[in-house]
């Protein structure tokens, strides 16, 4: 941003004939833009569920290809007044970023009924146009400023990526300071700031009393009345439900870019939260509170009195399995959340008690405000609570554990929407358990708990995945080292570190007996002996395991209407058990309930895409039909060719980019970090690229102006490209425990050089347009944008498919295709 | 099993139970008042629409069958779903969507459940006429009002205030003189009521309230939806037999098996 700051122009008034592009407005203008993306995000996050917050936002972001198709239409008379129109178009941005949202959250658009009515699609629709409003006037500045100096693209486009490097590490930091609803007033302002700026920087006569009226428009977002910008969150959510019963409140809120998160009390109906308790149970749970997370992934905290024993009733869950086969273990929590599974493990005199929680607020919560509800748990001796990413713990900790505890955790939750909320989780993957089980001691069990789905479908991925797990550990027989039980509601399954004895097969038996729970699957179970207490039409966990454990598990596997195949740190879609041919049978059995069948995020995204080709394609033709010219511009210029290579820009760069968000969460913790770290980097260095493939064009590399500077760029990045995927997968590991700020630079040091020529192709075109047949700037401007859209989407679908690498790969072949329509 | 109810023991019933004004005089009333149902509708204007719906869930119902392990519905539970209002139960601008079947909203962010999945919990709890029934979680009142056409006495809680009062004044206005409605915590189930023959629980529960367990009699059906809003993943049959044992299975909806090349 420096670097763009001090070229903007300041003090150049003399020479007000040769205007100079507001390069920091134009920064500004970007990271206010990326900014709003990210938050809309969170907002959407809270308000609704994350994968339709990802929906409207790719969608929203049409907005950049419309501006390019505006301005493409308008023609040449927006250059004449380039100076009002740039401010103008950063004040609406500005005032429309919060007034789109607010109208946006207002329309009654119901996710949830989306398939049983189609009036949903229209509201659905109207909230797309209205949120995509502000991309575009953000749009329109950069878009202007391309044609208007057309001779300068590499600077513009260089501080507009910029921008918007400091804008996504600078929304998180936002983040931390302000609730997301004073955050949007806060961005809503940027918009007449950089107006401001701009006119600043102009020239133009009596600038100071424009700059004042444009500043002090930018206190109109900042004085809206509070309940304005107060969310309106699903009434279908967790918390808005829990509010409903008479009694209960908030009584307190954090915010953080991890979440919303809400702490609910309930005198008069208290909570009762414990899933899948045993019909036996000699007690129910004690007072709780609720914890919410952006409205939903309800964790509860309970009251626990510190010299008292712990609730029984904590015996009386399938997770309580492990403790009954070892003696006073050293217990790994993973998703401490309100600590109901701390308590547990004190409940079985757990010898000492490691917990990982991801969410620094909810820790917070734990050691300190409710530290004495909860009975200072995390204040005992042999407890200890990290905040770090599971993971992570795992690789850093030199520590051998006797029980690694995992109860319902949805890893990452749909809470942490980054820019990309997928619904990728690095818990539940084939490297994630072989991580795991290498840090069990002999002997040890891992446990994982998750809530039963009928017909099974993570259950026996799971499985899959554990056997996956222990055969690439090395292990022979897999199945003499795996248990399953299940209640009504959850179910359990322990890996051990060593193979079941007869001893354990027992003490199965009896807990399960004594509680009411089913076998699935443990050595030497008999088929007469499962689908007892909870009846199944038939016991598919008991049958998947049998399959997958035996030679026919590929079969079984494609068999099976649900993708329960392992998934793996390349694959990381736990939660994704789409196969298309469910579709039509799911959907003819809506009649009798039938859409509880299936997981939507998959055929929602896919949705995405086709409406996403659709905009885009009426985009980009858009000004073809109106401007009504052939194939070949005046200049020679064949279109196609035009298409073709900011089109394949467009895709490359967002594959790249997310790809590289992925491959990086792991290593950064957190994906919002991940994203926050990675999209940073890749949009400075690519600005810094920017820059330079100004003189790359002009003098080429080592004085000799090449051919096509297109062909070098994308020679470099196939190099570069290859050679991290080769050596990251061993490399981070490696570098896993160094503290979190280097491992921050070590992500930006190792993208600098890829980012950096990923920059220069776009501006290289652009310059190139300039020079033979600018009226096609625009047009470019839009196809990129478009493609952008589509490439958000194209990529999470893919990587479901074939993984990230290969998203990579596909990239790496779409800068090849650019280089050779470089015209 | 199926047993068909005319609409006179129906009355008779309800007459039996609460029989406070004058037995004779509400027998009066209701001959005078309102043909029996079973004979010819109530013409309420929505009479052709729910015929549409009987024949839309009869369908459906010959093709899941299996669930229940009685080949078709009971032809009560249908005649029932046939005559009960249902468009009195959804919000006044939902009224033409009523007899469709699918969930609607109904405000408070619950949910009226699909007739075919109304009709289908009914039939899961096997009712006899002189059937006792708790219900936790009234919501709208519709399954109530299905219910108390089938049973003696349905005792129903709502834990939403503002829900509960309406299903309350809507089930009075209905005249179901057989409906207890009341408002507040049902984990602890109704145990003046106790013990019920058929409990329903659509409220959504981690665990299975043991009050309930206890008030529910020996040979007792209960039924609980698990899913999410307008789609219900399974349902749960808990049984308690001649022994007191308890049996819980669960249940899909549909007929559908997970594996291909089978059925």
């Amino acid at each position: 941003m420096s670097a763009a700051a001090t070229k903007t122009g300041f003090g150049d008034r003399p020479r007000a004939l040769a205007p100079k592009p507001p390069l920091a407005a134009i920064a500004l203008v970007s990271a206010a833009a990326i900014g709003y993306e990210i938050l809309l995000l969170r907002l959407f996050s809270i308000i609704q569920w994350h994968h339709f917050a990802y929906m409207i936002i790719s969608l929203a972001l049409l907005g950049y290809g419309s501006s390019g198709t505006f301005l493409a239409i308008a023609g040449r008379w927006p250059q004449r007044s380039y100076t009002a129109l740039f401010a103008a178009n950063a004040v609406f941005f500005g005032f429309s970023s919060v007034g789109c949202f607010l109208l946006a959250q207002r329309v009654p658009f119901n996710p949830l009924e989306l398939l049983w009515e189609p009036r949903q699609f229209l509201l659905l629709a109207a909230i797309y146009v209205l949120l995509s409003i502000p991309f575009f006037f953000a749009a329109n500045c950069i878009g202007l400023s391309f044609y208007r100096f057309r001779d300068r693209v590499g600077r513009i486009y260089g501080s507009d990526l910029l921008g918007a490097g400091v804008g996504a590490a600078g929304v998180i930091v936002l983040l931390l300071a302000l609730s997301p609803s004073e955050a949007l007033r806060a961005l809503g302002a940027l918009g007449p700031v950089a107006a401001a700026l701009s006119v600043f920087g102009s020239g133009v006569n009596r600038r100071w009393l424009a700059v004042a009226l444009l500043a002090a428009t930018a206190a109109v977002p900042l004085l809206l009345p509070g309940p304005w910008t107060d969310l309106r969150m699903s009434p279908y959510k967790g918390l808005s439900q829990a509010l409903r019963v008479s009694g209960a409140k908030v009584v307190e809120q954090r915010f953080s870019p991890f979440g919303l998160l809400s702490v609910v009390e309930s005198r008069k109906i208290p909570f009762r939260h414990a899933p899948g308790l045993s019909l036996l149970s000699p007690a129910g749970p004690p007072d709780q509170l609720a914890v919410f997370t952006d409205g939903g992934a309800l964790t509860v905290i309970n009251r626990y009195r510190e010299n008292e024993a712990p609730p029984a009733y904590l015996d009386f869950l399938t997770s309580a399995l492990p403790y009954r086969l070892l003696r006073r273990p050293k217990v790994l929590v993973v998703g401490a959340g309100g600590g109901t599974d701390v308590l547990q493990a004190l409940y079985h005199r757990a010898e000492s008690i490691d917990a990982v929680e991801l969410n620094p607020r909810m820790a917070d919560l734990m050691r300190r405000d409710y530290a004495a509800f909860a009975g200072r748990i995390f204040d005992r001796q042999n407890v200890r609570l990290h905040v770090i990413e599971a993971r992570a713990f795992a690789a850093a900790s030199e520590d051998r554990f006797d029980l690694i505890q995992m109860a319902l955790v949805d890893a990452f939750g749909p809470s942490s929407a980054g820019l990309l909320a997928l619904n990728e989780s690095y818990l539940y993957t084939v490297e994630a358990l072989e991580r795991f089980l290498a840090r069990l001691a002999p002997g040890g069990l891992l446990a994982i708990t998750r809530w039963t789905k009928l017909p099974p479908r993570d259950g026996p991925k799971l499985l899959a995945t554990a056997i996956a797990a222990l055969r690439k550990s090395g292990v022979a027989r897999p199945e003499r080292r795996l248990a399953l039980i299940r209640s009504w509601k959850t179910s359990t399954l322990l890996v051990k570190n060593g193979e079941f004895s007869g001893d354990d097969v027992a003490v199965i038996r009896r807990f399960c007996r004594r509680r009411a729970f089913d076998i699935a699957y443990m050595p030497g179970l008999l088929a007469e002996e499962t689908n007892r207490y909870n009846r199944l039409g038939r016991d598919y966990f008991f049958e998947a395991a049998s399959a997958l454990l035996g030679a026919g598990g590929e079969d079984f596997a494609d068999r099976y209407k649900y993708d329960i195949a392992p998934a793996t740190d390349d694959r990381p879609y736990f939660f994704n058990f789409f196969k298309w041919r469910l579709l039509p049978e799911v959907f003819g059995l809506r009649g009798m309930g039938g859409l509880g069948l299936m997981e939507w995020g998959y055929p929602v995204l896919a949705a995405t895409l086709v409406q996403a080709a659709a905009a885009g394609l009426l985009l980009i033709l858009l000004p073809l039909w109106i401007g009504g010219r052939g194939g070949t511009a005046p200049s020679g210029i064949r279109r196609h060719r035009v298409l073709i290579y900011f089109l394949a820009l467009g895709l490359a760069f967002l594959f790249v980019e997310i790809a590289f968000i992925q491959k990086f969460i792991l290593f950064l913790s957190h994906p919002l970090y991940a994203a926050a770290v990675v999209l940073s980097a890749f949009l400075v260095f690519a600005g810094l690229g920017s820059l330079f493939s100004t003189r790359l064009r002009q003098r080429g590399i080592a004085g000799t102006r090449p051919g096509n500077p297109c062909l070098l760029a994308a020679a470099a990045i196939a190099a570069i490209a290859a050679g991290l995927l080769a050596v990251l997968p061993s490399l981070l590991p490696l570098l896993a425990p160094l503290p979190e700020p280097v491992k921050a630079a070590v992500t930006f040091l190792l993208i600098a050089p890829l980012a950096f020529f990923m920059g220069m192709p776009f501006p290289l075109g652009l310059a190139r347009l300039g020079e033979q047949d600018a009226e096609l700037i625009p047009w470019a401007w839009a196809i990129n944008g478009c493609a952008s859209v589509l490439a958000a989407v194209l990529a999470t679908l893919l990587a479901v498919e074939f993984g990230f690498t290969a998203v990579v790969v596909l990239a790496v072949g779409f800068y090849g295709a650019a280089a050779w329509a470089y015209f | 099993m199926p047993t068909v109810i005319s609409a006179a023991a129906v009355a008779a019933a309800r007459i039996r139970t609460y029989g406070s004004p004058p037995l004779t005089v509400l027998v009066f009333l209701f001959l005078v008042l309102s043909p029996p149902p079973a004979m010819a509708e109530p013409d309420d204007g929505f009479a052709e629409k729910r015929a549409e719906m009987i024949a839309v869930i009869s369908a459906l119902a010959k093709r899941i069958g299996k669930v229940s392990g009685k080949g078709v519905m009971d032809e009560g539970v249908m005649e029932v779903m046939a005559r009960v209002p249902r468009h009195e139960f959804v919000p006044e601008e939902r009224r033409d969507d009523a007899y469709d079947n699918r969930p609607l909203p109904i405000g408070f962010g619950q949910t009226i459940s699909q007739p075919y999945i109304v009709a289908l919990m009914t039939d899961l709890l096997v009712l006899a006429p002189g059937a006792s029934v708790l219900e936790v979680g009234t919501g709208s009142g519709y399954q109530a009002a299905v219910l108390a056409e089938l049973a003696r006495r349905v005792f129903t809680i709502e834990i939403i205030d503002e829900l509960g009062e309406l299903a309350k004044k809507r089930l009075a206005g209905l005249g179901y003189a057989n409906i207890r409605a009341r408002v507040g915590d049902g984990y602890y189930g109704w145990p003046e009521g106790a013990p019920f023959d058929a409990i329903i629980v659509t409220a959504a529960a981690s665990h299975i309230p043991p009050p309930l367990i206890q008030q529910l009699k020996p040979g007792g059906r209960m039924v609980i939806p698990v899913g999410e809003w307008f789609d219900v993943q399974y349902l749960t049959l808990i049984e308690k037999n001649a022994e007191g044992e308890i049996i819980i299975s669960q249940l899909l909806p549909v007929a559908f098996v997970p594996l291909t090349g089978e059925h």
